[in-house]
């Protein structure tokens, strides 16, 4: 595997609906601010990976749609694996990279949850018809089914999974693509509708349409197109039982823990709190920032309620996690994890609209299916880690 | 104002649960619930399915398990979304006496209007009983719910 990089994002600004256009002319928007943003153009791109989870926008394989705004006559494929989707696919970008086929290959993903006039029973449809589909289970229930034994297990409190929502709230009014910009306080979250207990409103993520695009470069050209790309340190995947009842504590996250020993010891990182200085995790849900947390080495078992509670996860604080307001405030399903990925390396390009200061290390997650899929990717503003 | 154009799709499935699969509904409509055991880890699959995904092997042994068990984490759902059950309802995990895995199924029998109670009375560890359908037909909906049993 060669050495490769992050030289360009673009993103679309994402709301409800995008009545604007159609679901090419929305990835056409993302491609075009990336090329921007890397300084080059549509014939400097050897390959095109696109992700996308069917069927949210209503048309199956919207790739088909969309691939015209994606590198016409280049080598193309597209991705699906739930909302692990975006990162899925900046995995399957970056390996074009990195197995030396390819030197210069763009990641987009496109979705239209917000066409889609209920996303819930598009959900379901992702359940198997045999034996769990009849339950109506779809993302936000298997996300109160992991609230409700971290609470019983380890007392985590609703004020302090409150406390995540008020931040990822804060840092969305910074960020220019962020779907929900509202200031919010505990008491708003407290006081907000229970969705799926103990889930409330504030504490469960927008549908949003939109578009992100992320263009990975060898080494040898990523030094030629920029300055500070964002070096690509590790990538890690995992899948998981389908089955939710499978797994033998949902309290923790044990296939995101493995996932991340993994991409830790590819990274070499030592310890996750001391070297990574920023975190952007596939969290809709509030109590999953905290289980993220814990699996992945930045709070012991239990503890991670504590941490936007007292100040650790805001962009202040030594955790920053979703400093651009997260899946929380913006949730394009399929698009969302390359989202991640994007801000992540923005911040370590210090260019971040909701920057954290002298950011070198960051982390990107996503998570899809009923909790069975984790994708890792960690970038820096060094070829190595430093410490 | 640009155009809207509204679409909507109905397109019929017919599902096959499979032989392997066939098995346990067969024994839904003798109000019984099968499992399968793992011949490598010895874990007894509820639902059951044809392989062990962990060990990779087939799982051709059947065991009955008790329609009987402990509740491992439960939710109550309270916004209506298209096509789904009228809220309010609980869905939760249910492990069976018996069985090594937990099963996703509704929960009933207690007042779901104030949640924080109905949480109280469908606790993490709670022993809840089945309820079925009179005349089961070999369906997974065949069971109803599961109900906290009186101690
Ligand atoms: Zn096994």
């Amino acid at each position: 595997m060669r050495r490769a990089a992050v030289i360009g994002v673009g993103q679309t600004k994402f709301r409800t609906r995008r009545d604007d256009k159609t679901h090419p002319e929305l990835t056409r928007e993302a491609v075009s601010r990336a090329l921007e943003h890397a300084g080059i153009t549509m014939d400097d791109v050897d390959a095109f990976v696109f992700g996308t989870m069917d069927p949210f926008d209503g048309i199956n394989c919207p790739d088909r749609w969309s691939s015209t705004a994606a590198g016409f006559g280049k080598p193309f494929m597209k991705i699906s694996t739930g909302g692990t989707t975006g990162l899925t696919t900046g995995i399957a970008a970056y390996q074009h990279v990195a197995s030396g086929l390819f030197d210069v290959v763009v990641a987009v993903c496109t979705q239209r949850v917000g066409e889609n006039v209920d996303a819930q029973p598009v959900l379901n449809t992702a359940v198997d018809p045999i034996y769990e589909r009849h339950s109506g289970v779809g993302a936000i229930s298997v996300a109160a089914i992991q609230a409700t034994v971290h609470m019983q297990k380890y007392g985590t409190t609703e004020e302090q999974m409150a406390w995540v929502s008020v931040k990822d709230h804060e840092n969305a009014l910074k960020n220019p693509y962020a779907h929900i910009k509202k200031k919010i306080g505990v008491e708003d979250v407290l006081s907000s509708p229970v969705v799926s207990s103990p889930l409330k409103l504030y504490e469960c993520c927008p549908r949003s349409d939109g578009s992100v695009a992320v263009i990975f470069a060898s080494e040898e050209k990523a030094e030629q197109i920029r300055d500070d790309p964002a070096w690509i340190l590790a990538e890690s995947s995992i899948s998981d039982s389908y089955f939710v009842g499978d797994r033998p504590d949902l309290a923790v996250w044990d296939s995101l823990s493995i996932a991340g020993r993994r991409l830790y010891r590819l990274a070499g990182i030592d310890d996750p709190k001391k070297d990574i200085d920023v975190a952007e995790l596939y969290s809709p849900f509030t109590i999953q920032e905290i289980l993220e947390l814990e699996a992945l080495g930045f709070a012991e078992k239990g503890e991670g309620a504590k941490l936007a509670e007292e100040g650790v996860t805001f962009v202040d604080g030594d955790m920053p996690t979703n400093p651009s307001g997260g899946v929380l405030c913006t949730n394009p399903i399929g698009a969302t994890g390359l989202v991640r990925l994007g801000e992540a390396s923005l911040q370590v390009m210090g260019e971040a609209s909701n920057q954290v200061d002298g950011a070198e290390v960051a982390l990107a997650h996503a998570w899809g299916g009923t909790l069975q899929f984790h994708a890792l990717m960690l970038v820096s503003s060094h070829k190595k880690l430093r410490r | 104002m640009v155009l809207r154009i509204e679409a909507k799709w109905e397109i019929p499935y017919v599902h096959s649960a499979g032989e392997h699969a066939t098995k346990f509904f067969e024994a839904l409509k003798e109000k019984k619930i099968l499992g399968v055991k793992c011949p490598k880890c010895q874990r007894v699959l509820v639902p059951p399915r044809a392989f062990c995904e962990r060990c990779y092997v087939d799982t051709d042994e059947w065991v009955e398990v008790k329609d009987e068990g402990v509740i491992e984490t439960v939710t109550i759902n309270y916004a209506r979304f298209t096509g789904l059950p009228d809220p309010p309802y609980a869905v939760g995990i249910i492990k069976l006496d018996g069985a090594d895995t937990g099963m996703l199924a509704y929960l009933g029998g207690v007042d779901l209007t104030d949640w924080k109670k109905a949480h109280e009375k469908l606790k993490v560890g709670t022993r809840v009983k089945a309820v079925w359908k009179d005349r089961p037909e070999g369906r997974i909906t065949d069971i109803l719910y599961f109900k906290p049993v009186e101690e």
